[in-house]
């Protein structure tokens, strides 16, 4: 079975070394195939693995000794357990469909193989994150996703709103990395590893207040990962990058890799249960928040961020209550349905050269069958609605919530989950129905190839069936996670539940088909102050804008003419001025007339001399 | 009585006449007699001091030194020779080819 590890594991990394070869040639279309053959064959093998992995069979392999320095042991570890195998699953497959995907989306960009490079890479970051059996391996993928991330959402580098989002992704996971950094030397400090099963089992023995210490700061790196508030804003504005990266990195894969976190460390956050209570309303907070931005952005790729911010909310609740399994069974679920919405909004993005704003679309359903239908079983499944994934997840949560008698927490993620179910069809409504207006702006959509659909269609049937599972997801997961089933008293209360948030996603659901297939609201509502404020995002971006970076680009400015160039510029100049201008003066003696030397030879003799007397060395 | 003060006077002396030789003179010939004197100073100066102290290490040194002039005087003069024959001059400023 190890050599399934090492395949899973390696496999991307060839596929993106190859594809690296041919990086600035010319588009190749071999080079996309080839990655997307790689992708396939790790994704493979770790089916395989998944199928072979179970209680008593556990993998663990070293591949070599990486640091030793004293008692400081870390090697290159890989673990193939219940989590880190789901995960494995899971990454490579939709990067496997999101690899096909894009031989299709980017065949008219003319870095068509240096995309394949920085995927490929990312997916092999991705997957040291989830296999490493030590937190300094997880690191390390966790900042190799953030490269990755960084590249590819500056990939069409030439436009300056793309880098300046780049930078904006790398800068504010780089701030909360810091926390995670500290998390992990704390960890070091008082467990003397980083290996997580040593960990693990010494944790037990630290003070509540050191272990409260390094889930929070441990929190805080997740927090920049997966763009909970206040480090969120970064994610709406990565959706500068091609639309399968935002499908495969800001939605399905890197983003979830703080909730992964937290799972992973499930030893860590349930010895402390009010760290978990602010985890899981922070996220219940962010489910409501997001959403509500959700409801009024006109772009197209911005909703679906938006969307998945508020969906990984859901899973910081279900994480921050002890449900991890729970958690994770959202994170995989919503990996399906949201890179798929994600792959159906490159679709019409394609469709509407590059066009975002979903106002002026409308009546494309036409012209995209298959893209909308695809795109409103998403919808449906992260609307959660019976029988697609979203239900059995995201319902999951809710009872959680209510079964720990947080019943404020119910109550947000039950609002969350009607907004969801209400920009959902928005989006849809507004993209695939109504009025043509793409014909006022004169676009021509066509439906994309048909490879390109097949390779959504897995993720789609996913997203459908993917619910299903849930009792032998639960029956495996466990194995490794603690045990955890809501228990709601009297039992029918669950039903009625069950019913309310059928009932809110439902209605919500007609109610957005209603209005906008009745013309959509009128002109009125955007003069509303509630409107403006969720349109501006609650006016954060400006208050980051003005708050932060403006009085530190006057303070980095300050002292950078007044401290750098005034004085410590200055002072290094004035050294070499004086040198050079003594150089100048004294050049003149070297004129190569024979008495001149002869002199200048005699004057050093007497003052020699001179010295001698004064200093009188010989006593 | 002659005492050591009077060698070593005479020795600076002598000294200082050929450097100033040395620094006024633009004559090549000059150059040489002036360091002649010089060497010649620092030998008295060794015989003396050699003298004072009972110890023939100074005077042997002389010798030495009276062997270095000698064959230094040999190779110059027969540059100088050659350089005559080349630039007809003996002057000092015309042994200058390359300028800073």
């Amino acid at each position: 079975m190890e050599k399934f590890i090492y395949i899973t594991l390696f496999a991307p990394l060839v596929g993106s070394l190859v594809s690296a070869i041919f990086g600035a040639k010319k588009k190749n279309t071999a080079v996309g195939i080839f990655a997307s053959i790689m992708l396939l064959v790790s994704a493979f093998s770790a089916i395989i693995l998944l199928c072979n992995i179970d209680a008593e069979h556990v993998y663990h392999v070293k591949l070599m000794d990486w640091i030793i320095a004293g008692n400081l042991h870390i090697p290159f570890g890989f673990v193939a357990d219940q989590v880190s195998v789901v995960m494995m699953s899971m990454v490579t497959f939709v990067s496997a469909m999101i690899h096909i995907y894009s031989i299709g989306y980017m065949e008219h960009d003319e870095s068509f193989n240096r995309f394949f490079v920085y995927l490929s890479l990312f997916v092999f970051s991705m997957l040291i994150l989830v296999m490493s059996d030590n937190f300094v391996g997880l690191f390390i993928g966790w900042e190799g996703v953030g490269l990755c991330s960084w590249l590819l959402i500056g990939f069409w580098y030439h436009k300056d709103s793309a880098s300046w989002a780049a930078n904006e992704a790398f800068i504010m996971n780089r701030i909360a990395d810091l926390g995670m950094l500290i998390g992990l030397f704390l960890i070091y400090w008082n467990t003397g590893s980083l290996q997580y099963d040593v960990v693990f089992e010494k944790v037990g023995d630290l003070s509540v207040a050191t272990v409260t210490l390094i889930g929070i700061f441990l929190f805080i790196g997740a927090m920049g990962k997966s763009a909970q508030f206040p480090f969120h804003t970064w994610l709406a504005d990565a959706m500068e990058g091609p639309t399968p990266v935002s499908a495969l990195i800001h939605a399905a894969t890197m983003v979830t890799a703080g909730v992964f976190l937290i799972i992973r460390a499930n030893h860590i956050f349930s010895m402390i249960p009010n760290v978990g209570i602010c985890i899981a309303s922070l996220g219940a907070f962010v489910a409501v928040f997001a959403a509500s931005m959700a409801l009024v952005n006109n772009d197209l790729k911005k909703i679906i961020a938006y969307s998945t911010l508020s969906q990984l909310g859901y899973m910081f609740v279900a994480a921050g209550l002890g449900a991890y399994w729970i958690a994770l069974f959202h994170l995989v679920a919503h990996a399906f349905f949201k890179s798929v919405l994600f792959l159906g909004a490159g679709n019409v993005m394609h469709a509407m050269d590059d066009e975002l704003n979903i106002k002026k679309m409308g009546g494309l359903g036409d012209k995209m069958k298959w893209t909308m239908i695809i795109m409103t079983i998403a919808s449906f499944a992260l609307a959660g609605i019976y029988p697609f994934a979203g239900f059995f997840s995201k319902d999951k949560i809710l009872e959680v919530a209510f079964a720990q008698d947080h019943y404020v927490l119910w109550a947000m993620l039950w609002i969350g989950a009607g907004m969801t179910a209400f920009y959902s069809f928005r989006l849809v409504m507004l993209v695939f129905f109504g009025e043509e207006k793409y014909k006022h702006y004169g676009f021509h959509p066509h439906e994309v190839k048909a490879f390109v659909l097949w390779a959504m269609a897995p993720l789609a049937l996913f997203a459908t069936v993917g619910g299903f599972f849930e009792h032998s997801f639960m029956k495996f997961t466990t194995e490794l996670l603690p045990e955890y089933e809501p228990e709601i008293e009297p039992h029918f209360m669950s039903y009625v539940l069950m019913a309310l948030t059928l009932g809110l996603a439902i209605s919500s659901i007609l109610f957005a088909v209603y209005k906008y297939k009745t013309g959509g609201f009128s002109k009125k509502v955007e003069e509303y102050p509630i409107y403006k404020l969720l349109l501006n995002q609650y006016y954060i971006p400006e208050f980051y804008n003005k708050c932060i970076i403006k009085p530190y680009m006057a303070i980095a400015s300050f002292l950078w003419l007044k401290i750098d160039v005034a004085i410590v510029d200055k002072t290094v100049d004035t050294i070499a001025k004086v040198l050079y201008d003594g150089g100048d003066k004294a050049r003149v003696m070297q004129s190569g007339n024979l008495s001149n030397m002869l002199r200048l030879m005699v004057f050093g003799l007497l003052v020699l001399l001179l010295l001698v007397v004064i200093f009188n060395p010989v006593k | 009585m002659i005492t050591i003060t009077h060698y070593l006077v005479l020795s600076s002396i002598l000294f200082t006449i050929g450097l100033v030789g040395i620094i006024r003179r633009k004559n090549l010939l000059m150059l040489f007699f002036s360091t002649e004197i010089i060497l010649n100073a620092v030998n008295i100066g060794f015989a003396a001091i050699s003298k004072y102290y009972h110890d023939m290490t100074g005077q042997m040194f002389a010798f030495f030194i009276i062997a270095v002039a000698a064959s230094e005087v040999a190779v110059g003069l027969g540059l100088l020779v050659l350089w005559y024959k080349r630039k007809s001059t003996i002057d000092l400023d015309s042994l200058q080819s390359m300028r800073g």
